[in-house]
């Protein structure tokens, strides 16, 4: 009889797992209540540790719920809890379906310095330099950008077919959603990761988490200390083989009955694939474990020490508290100083040793201002998004990207504060402006503005012109995205590197309503 | 040409069919007075009540909504839904009246009422918010989306100044009545938003007004086919500043006012004086007059003054 029942656990918790991240990052409706991302997302390794680490969020222990999960049970979390795991394990059926030779594994040698030195150099960029290659490398981020990248834009062309359907029975449930590209040099990591994660996990289970993904090398590290393993009942093996063929991670080198535990993702495919029951699941045995850490307790150090760095680098964040200095090569962008960055994300020296570009605010966003920069923040923040007010501008009531951030990057923000916090200051360019050129009248930037810090005075004849208040404007953008003027806007907002207190506009009182027509 | 005289056709059925339809019947429901003889008023002017009963009131005015609705047509309800803020702001057309006029609709006969603007902020939020979804299905209507540029369709202005043509939504060419709800406001560029300026929400590519010369792009408009067969305009709440969106309630002067006009440059004059300018002095509606749009000269109408 085959041991199935864990690995048919395994499959349907991961298949919910993965639809309710799927979910996640396809709710273009923004059906999901703010309260609904918290729980969902606590349980993100990397996105938590940095929350905690980086950003100081007592509350974000997530990550040290995987570490404890993972000194019990082994790597757990990479085929029950990731969703770029997940993902990989359905990119292998796929490749399995295709080709038989694509489902056997077998036992393979790890490259374990290449998936050390990944580790190594994430965790020393976190550190020394900021969040840049974790950006790049965290699991649940690469899988959020693909999300947001590729699958968005399927799911809207979908929805839009649907809509329109729909619409021909006068049936409005559904509608339709204009389908925009971000700008082409941001997709560039994440297709090179699709292509590189897609392809691997195609043809080699999951080689890429036991080769370069530094959450799966940190577990992993971890994993070695774990009570509960994998084994082999040693009098009922027949070295027959088939578990290694039914490895994902080709950890298991059945010829010397030896396991990985490195590298071991818990999918728990090899005890249901032993048709003589000679793999179970269960605490370690104390014998093999001794054996194995008194002879290597550099590997123990190396956790320790990692450990101890990464605490480190939230006093060397929380130090940074200075605005960046204006270097053309990283921020300027033509008429602009600084780029905007979303509310609730107080400076833009903080937001970007925060953010791994997951793109989940991307996606919440109602109004699409949010966009992944290219160069704005710099090259290496490069997919972190920003305010881009020629896609949308930030609405006035809203703050729903301050409600989904896991990482910290974006904090939580009420509404009330969100409305006079000012994220950067209009600039007027009269030489560009209709009202100017044309001599005649416009406004739309002014009727957008919902402080009025955008107002219109008298100019020629009876003509209005804008003027900005920079006190009350909070650098929403609206006037930015209104402004008709090509290919250069008359009004743009410059961002504030740390964001600021906008004043309250105030009102004085009006002339009673007349109590009878004016006409 | 063929679709401006199949409307134009469609639209004179239409109005022929209601005039000859039974009032007694239709006033019951409300339980209304008899309508006043000769009743072809330029416009109609309603003051001091709820803008619900004011409308019924006004409407009753106006020899009822039968008059401009028919059995078995199709209605397009346009309010102004710009703005992600709620009804007490008093950027958006009030969602009572909204829902009144729809009732008024479907009561007449129509076979379908539907409601949409190409909103300023995010239109889920617009609607939402506004309360004029919630309004518009309770009575009965269909809210359409207008967010996406799928949803427009190019026409021709015939002899427009500044505007040739311009992308309309489908509802306003498919539909067979045109009701147009502005909301009367400030607004910071065009001096005052009305029913001329609440066509900038049927259109899809706004900013192509603001480029090349706002006023006469709204003026030029009036040319276009497809006119609104009523004009319902809410004088509610007014914004008399920091228009259109307004900053505060503190912009609003709660006049308790509703004008319907079958002219929509009448019933911006109208709503001009109530603000206290001039109709002249407001650039698009001097412009519409003098392109034969409608009648700014308030002197010269037949208006039914109402209080309520």
């Amino acid at each position: 009889m085959r041991s199935s029942v864990l690995k048919h656990i395994r499959t349907v918790f991961s298949v919910l797992v993965l639809l309710i991240f799927v979910y996640l990052f396809i709710d273009f409706r923004g059906t999901l209540g703010e309260k609904a991302f918290g729980p969902i997302l606590y349980l993100q390794f990397a996105p938590s540790l940095l929350k905690f680490v980086i950003a100081g969020v007592a509350a974000s222990t997530g990550f040290i719920v995987i570490i404890i999960l993972t000194l019990i049970t082994g790597r757990t979390y990479c085929s029950f809890l990731c969703p770029l795991g997940i993902v990989q394990d359905v990119f292998s059926r796929l490749g399995g379906m295709i080709k038989r030779r694509f489902r056997r594994y077998g036992y393979k040698k790890p490259y374990t310095w290449l998936r050390y030195f990944i580790l190594v150099l994430t965790a020393g960029i976190l550190i020394l330099g900021g969040v840049y290659v974790l950006t790049i490398l965290d699991p649940y981020s690469i899988f959020g950008r693909f999300m947001t990248y590729f699958a968005q834009p399927v799911v809207l062309l979908v929805n839009n077919i649907l809509a329109t359907l729909l619409g021909k029975f006068d049936i409005y449930a559904l509608y339709r959603v204009d389908i925009v590209a971000y700008e082409l040099a941001a997709y560039i990591i994440p297709v090179a990761f699709l292509v590189l994660v897609g392809l691997l996990a195609f043809r080699h289970g999951r080689l890429y988490c036991n080769t370069v993904c530094p959450v799966g090398s940190l577990l992993g590290l971890l994993s070695k200390l774990s009570v509960f393993r994998i084994r082999f009942e040693e009098e009922k093996c027949t070295r027959c083989g088939r578990c290694a063929m039914a490895c994902k991670s080709s950890c298991i080198d059945f010829l010397n009955k030896h396991i990985d535990v490195s590298r071991c993702v818990n999918c728990f495919n090899c005890l249901d694939s032993c048709s003589e029951n000679a793999m179970s699941y269960g605490p370690v045995r104390l014998r093999r474990s001794t054996k194995k850490e008194v002879t290597d307790p550099s590997r123990r150090n190396f956790i320790t020490g990692s450990i101890l760095l990464l605490t480190g680098a939230s006093q060397l964040a929380r130090a940074q508290t200075d605005p960046p200095v204006p270097t053309k090569e990283s921020t300027v962008r033509e008429d602009r100083l600084y780029p905007v960055s979303p509310p609730g994300s107080v400076s833009i020296e903080s937001y970007i040793s925060r953010c791994t570009a997951c793109s989940l605010c991307v996606i919440a966003c109602p109004t699409r201002v949010l966009q992944p920069s290219v160069s704005e923040y710099g090259f290496a923040s490069i997919m972190q998004p920003r305010m881009d007010f020629h896609s949308g501008f930030c609405n006035y009531d809203c703050n729903r990207c301050t409600d989904v951030c896991p990482t910290g990057a974006i904090m939580p923000l009420m509404i009330e504060a969100k409305k006079l916090t000012q994220l950067g200051k209009a600039v007027f360019i009269k030489e560009n402006c209709i009202v100017h050129t044309e001599k005649t009248a416009c406004g739309a930037c002014s009727e957008h503005c919902p402080t009025k810090a955008c107002h219109m005075v008298p100019y020629e004849g009876n003509l209005l012109i804008p003027e900005v208040k920079d006190d009350i404007c909070i650098g929403c953008g609206a006037c930015e995205y209104a402004c008709p003027t090509k290919p250069y806007k008359a009004i743009f907002v410059d961002g504030n590197p740390v964001h600021e207190a906008a004043l309250k506009p105030e009102a004085e009182e009006l002339e009673a309503a007349p109590d009878d027509f004016l006409f | 040409m063929k679709r401006r005289k199949f409307l134009r056709s469609s639209l004179g059925a239409g109005v022929a069919a209601g005039a000859m339809m039974s009032f007694g019947r239709y006033e019951n429901l409300f339980g209304g007075k008899p309508l006043p003889s000769g009743a072809d008023y330029d416009l109609v002017a309603v003051m001091g009540g709820e803008p619900a009963a004011m409308f019924d009131l006004g409407i009753q005015a106006m020899g009822g909504m039968g008059t401009f609705v028919s059995k078995g047509q199709k209605v397009l309800v346009k309010p102004n839904v710009g703005w992600d803020v709620v009804p007490d702001k008093g950027a958006n057309t009030n969602p009572a009246l909204v829902k009144r006029v729809i009732e008024h609709c479907l009561r007449a006969g129509a076979k379908e009422v539907y409601v949409f603007d190409n909103t300023c902020d995010n239109w889920v939020k617009c609607y939402k918010n506004s309360g004029i979804e919630q309004a518009a299905k309770d009575a009965g209507a269909k809210m359409v989306p207008g967010g996406s540029e799928s949803y427009y369709q190019e026409v021709t202005i015939p002899n427009g100044k500044q505007l040739t043509k311009t992308k309309v939504h489908e509802l306003v060419l498919s539909s067979d009545v045109f009701i147009n709800v502005p909301i009367l406001k400030h607004h910071s560029s065009a001096r005052m938003t009305g029913a001329l300026k609440n066509m900038m929400g049927v259109v899809w590519d706004r900013s192509y007004w603001h480029r090349n010369n706002l006023n006469q792009c709204i003026a030029d408009y009036t040319l276009f086919a497809k006119k609104p067969a009523l004009n319902i305009m809410d004088a509610y709440n007014v914004m008399m500043r920091n228009g259109p969106r307004g900053v505060s309630v503190g912009d609003l002067s709660n006049m308790k006012s509703l004008m319907i006009s079958t002219d929509w440059v009448a019933i911006d004059a109208a709503g001009a004086r109530m603000m206290g300018k001039e109709p002249s002095s407001v650039e698009h509606i001097a412009l519409a007059a003098a392109m034969g749009a409608g009648n700014m000269d308030l002197s010269s109408m037949n208006i039914h003054r109402l209080k309520m």
